[in-house]
This record gives C-alpha cells, sequence and structure tokens, in this order.
C-alpha cells in the first residue's frame, strides 16, 4: 500500500500540485488521471522520487521515502518497478540485457539465474524470443511489454505506468492494460497507473483518482465514475460527442 | 556563477554513492572503445596532414643561407610535440568526442533513461560519465603520442617528396636538440583536456531539458565551451609547466 500525504509541489511561481493526499491499494491498479498539465506525471515523479516535494510524505507500507534514511529509500527503490512513457530502454543494449539490467546492477546472481528470469519475465509478457533483437528492432507495443518485463524482473512490490498506452493502437493498449492488471493481480503488486486513456479507466480503474489543475477532486472504481457528479470530471469523461450522447 | 557551481557539485557526484567495479570496468573498456578507438582514423589523417602542411610552409618561410635546412625537421618535430599534436588534436576530438557524448547523454535524459537509472538507485552520473572521463583520459594521451608521430611522419614524406628537405637533413633536424621533458609535457596536455572534454560535455548533455532541438543545442555549447576550456588550459599549462 502507497499513501500520499498532502503533497505540494511549485516550481517557482507554477503551484503544479496543490495538497494531494491519497491511497493506492495493494494488489489493484491505482489510476490517477486528468487532463494534460494537471500534474499526473509530477505527482508520480515525486512519489518514485524523481522530483522531491516542496511538501507532504510518500509511505510505503508505512515507511516514509523522503525522510527515511538511504538505506530505507534505497530499500523501497528495489521494490519498485517503472514503466515509463516511452518505454525508457537502453538503446545500446539488447532487449535481453535490458531486462536483465537490474539484475547485473543490483544482485549478486549469476548469469544462470539472472537468464532464467528474464526469460520467464519475456515470457510473462509474451515476448519470449525476442531476446537478441535491439530496442530500434522492436514495435512500440513491444518496447513497452520490454519495459514492463524490466520493471518486474526484481519481483517489485509497487510497479508504476507511466501513460502506458501513449502511441499505442486501441487493440495493442487494451492488451497492455489487461497485462498490467494481471501482473498486479497474479505478484499481489500497489500498482499506479497516470493515464488519460477512458478505455483504461473503463477496463482497469479499480482505484480511481482525478485531479484536475493540481487538485485531486474525486477518488472512487471505474463502476462508479459515469455518475459522478463533479463538473470537472464529467467534462474530462464525456469530451467527445458519442460519450455525450451514450450518458446516463 | 550559479553554472560553474552546478558543474563542481556535478563533478562531485560523479565520485559519490558508487557501483560494483566489474560494472565500472566493462562500460570504461566500452568507453575506451567508444571515445578513443573510433577516433583513430580521423586522428590519424588529421595529423598526418597537419605534419605535412606544417613542414613545407616552414620550408617556405625559412630561405636563408645560414639557416641549416635540419631546422625545417627540428621545427616540425618541435610544434608537433608541444603544440600541434596535442592542443590540436584534442579541439578536434573535441568536436567528435564532445558532441557525441552530450547527444548520447541528452537523448537519454530526454527519453527518461535517466530517470529510469535513478529510480532503480543507480547513480546514474557516477555510472554514465565516470567511465567516460576516464576512458577520455586514458585514451586521448594514446592519441596524442600517435599524432605526434603520424605529424612528424607526415612532414618527412611531405618534405621529401616534394625536395624541400632530404631525408638525412630531416633525420638529423627531428633528433638535433631534442628536449626529453618537452614529452611529459605533451602528455600531461591531452590528460587535462581529455578531463575537461568529457567532463564539460557530459555536464551540457546530463542537464539537457527538453527535445531534439536542445539536444543539438547542447552538442554546440559543449563543442564550443570544450575548446573554450582547452584554449584557457593550454594558456595555463604552458605558463606553469614550461
Amino acid at each position: 500500500m502507497i499513501e500520499i500525504e498532502n503533497i505540494k509541489k511549485a516550481f517557482k511561481d507554477k503551484v503544479v500540485l496543490k495538497g494531494i493526499s491519497t491511497v493506492f491499494q495493494k494488489g489493484k491498479t491505482n489510476l490517477i488521471i486528468g487532463g494534460s498539465g494537471t500534474g499526473k506525471s509530477v505527482l508520480l515523479k515525486t512519489m518514485i522520487g524523481l522530483i522531491r516535494p516542496d511538501t507532504g510524505r510518500v509511505l510505503y507500507d508505512g515507511r516514509d521515502f523522503y525522510e527515511g534514511d538511504a538505506e530505507v529509500k534505497q530499500a523501497i527503490r528495489r521494490e519498485m518497478g517503472v514503466l515509463f512513457q516511452g518505454g525508457a530502454l537502453f538503446d545500446s543494449q539488447t532487449v535481453e540485457q535490458n531486462v536483465r539490467f537490474p539484475l547485473d546492477m543490483l544482485t549478486n546472481q549469476s548469469m544462470e539465474e539472472k537468464k532464467e528470469r528474464v526469460a520467464f519475465c519475456l515470457k510473462r509478457v509474451g515476448l519470449e524470443g525476442t531476446g537478441q533483437r535491439m530496442p530500434s528492432e522492436i514495435s512500440g507495443g513491444m518496447k513497452k511489454r520490454v519495459g514492463i518485463a524490466r520493471a518486474i524482473v526484481m519481483n517489485p512490490k509497487y510497479l508504476f505506468c507511466d501513460e502506458p498506452n501513449s502511441g499505442l493502437d486501441p487493440l495493442t493498449s487494451v492488451k497492455i492494460d489487461a497485462l498490467i492488471k494481471e501482473i498486479t493481480e497474479e505478484f499481489d503488486i500497489t500498482t499506479v497507473i497516470i493515464t488519460h486513456d477512458m478505455n483504461s479507466v473503463m477496463e482497469i480503474g479499480q482505484h480511481i483518482s482525478f485531479l484536475y489543475q493540481g487538485d485531486k477532486l474525486w477518488t472512487g472504481e471505474n463502476t462508479e465514475i459515469v455518475n459522478t457528479d463533479v463538473p470537472e470530471l464529467q467534462e474530462f469523461l464525456f469530451s467527445n460527442k458519442l460519450l455525450r450522447d451514450l450518458k446516463p | 556563477m550559479s553554472i560553474i557551481g552546478k558543474y563542481f557539485i556535478f563533478l562531485g557526484s560523479l565520485f559519490s554513492k558508487g557501483e560494483k567495479i566489474a560494472v565500472y570496468w566493462r562500460r570504461f573498456m566500452e568507453e575506451c572503445v567508444g571515445l578513443g578507438v573510433s577516433s583513430i582514423f580521423l586522428v590519424a589523417i588529421v595529423s598526418t596532414f597537419i605534419g605535412a602542411v606544417s613542414c613545407i610552409q616552414t620550408a617556405y618561410n625559412l630561405v636563408s643561407p645560414i639557416i641549416p635546412v635540419s631546422t625545417v625537421a627540428l621545427i616540425v618535430r618541435d610544434m608537433e610535440i608541444l603544440e600541434l599534436a596535442p592542443t590540436i588534436t584534442c579541439i578536434v576530438l573535441s568536436g567528435k568526442v564532445g558532441s557525441n557524448i552530450a547527444s548520447e547523454l541528452g537523448t537519454m535524459r530526454i527519453s527518461e533513461q535517466i530517470d529510469a537509472l535513478e529510480v532503480m538507485g543507480i547513480n546514474s552520473s557516477s555510472y554514465l560519465v565516470l567511465p567516460k572521463v576516464l576512458a577520455a583520459m586514458f585514451t586521448f594521451p594514446m592519441l596524442v603520442v600517435m599524432s605526434a608521430f603520424l605529424g612528424i611522419l607526415g612532414g618527412y614524406l611531405a618534405g621529401t617528396m616534394t625536395g624541400v628537405i632530404t631525408e638525412r637533413d630531416y633525420m638529423y633536424g627531428i633528433r638535433d636538440s631534442f628536449v626529453p621533458y618537452n614529452i611529459f609535457f605533451m602528455l600531461v596536455k591531452p590528460f587535462v583536456f581529455g578531463f575537461l572534454i568529457s567532463t564539460i560535455s557530459s555536464f551540457q548533455g546530463f542537464y539537457i531539458q527538453g527535445g531534439a532541438l536542445e539536444v543539438g543545442k547542447a552538442s554546440t555549447q559543449a563543442v564550443t565551451n570544450s575548446c573554450i576550456a582547452i584554449l584557457i588550459a593550454d594558456f595555463v599549462l604552458a605558463q606553469l609547466l614550461l
């Protein structure tokens, strides 16, 4: 479980996060949704330690990420897996080397153990047999899958996904969503997903937080979201005519 | 001033919280190939022709019955050892290696590869930059030795083939009044310049914000700043060591 308490962040005069608090539940796909520029990515980056918040706490199963000592921070980092928007694969390494990278850097496992683990993860994301290909030789959807494989190779307790569907066709998006949800439930991970994709919201939104101009305006499940009475969320949800016509 | 301060903080970060030695060794060898070995052809071409031109132009300017012809070779040798091989080679390398480093790190930054390293708890500056710095400081002196040799050889080939100096005079000239200390001076320069080029270029690339346009700007800035730093350091070293 991840708890964030009163997270505030400003860049010079521009206030991006205005004191956000919420809880991301274990074994569930927790979505952070909102339009562009609402602070979703900044919130994610404060959670994974890439941007330090001005105030507030981020608690990983009760452990304070920013106030804890270096060892606690390092331990939490090793329990994190992150899928970046573009995959963030290392261009100079093969798919297998990319997935193996955290094991090479952070463990003392033998090469045989590492290769076995990499093969398992690649198989789990449906990419067996692609280990020797370079990132430039695979499609966008495959890059996301490799990113997921790399994110889960260390058996993370917390999985973060920054817009996992961006740049993908609708069918591949659905597959990626399904894969993330399966992995979350299979390994009992606390998964946090940044998205503005409505398909994802409806398919895998087990716990949703809606951000608007740096504030959290709504929290709930995908089954409740269409009945919201928050005008900003209604505007976000029913932004196209077809959905407005189908609005209950 | 704040940029200079940030540069020194960046240098400090290279040596804090390192990774396993085996990781650095592998990365160091990769960078030696990437920065040093891949520059051999360029350095060889530039050095040979600079040596050749130096010989012909020196001969052109030394038309006097009271100056022995072998002086042409002596001047070519000293120019190569003291200035052309270390400084010009490193300026050429700042263009090739500096832009390469800045664009590589800049691309890694904007494609979130550096963020991925940070999230894993890896000291990204140390992991990515330190091997480049060590590789530059290790391979640049070797490239400069090669450059000096090829420059003097280029002078010999050009001088003898065009008839401005005989083989005997050239051989006599390059041995005449040789000061071994100059070799030490020649090796100190690329060691310092390698550090400057690799750290300045890394600094430019590492903190990029934006997109492809900024990567291009950072590459240009890396080369410009490296060249200026080389020229200043060249003057300081000459003043201190000669």
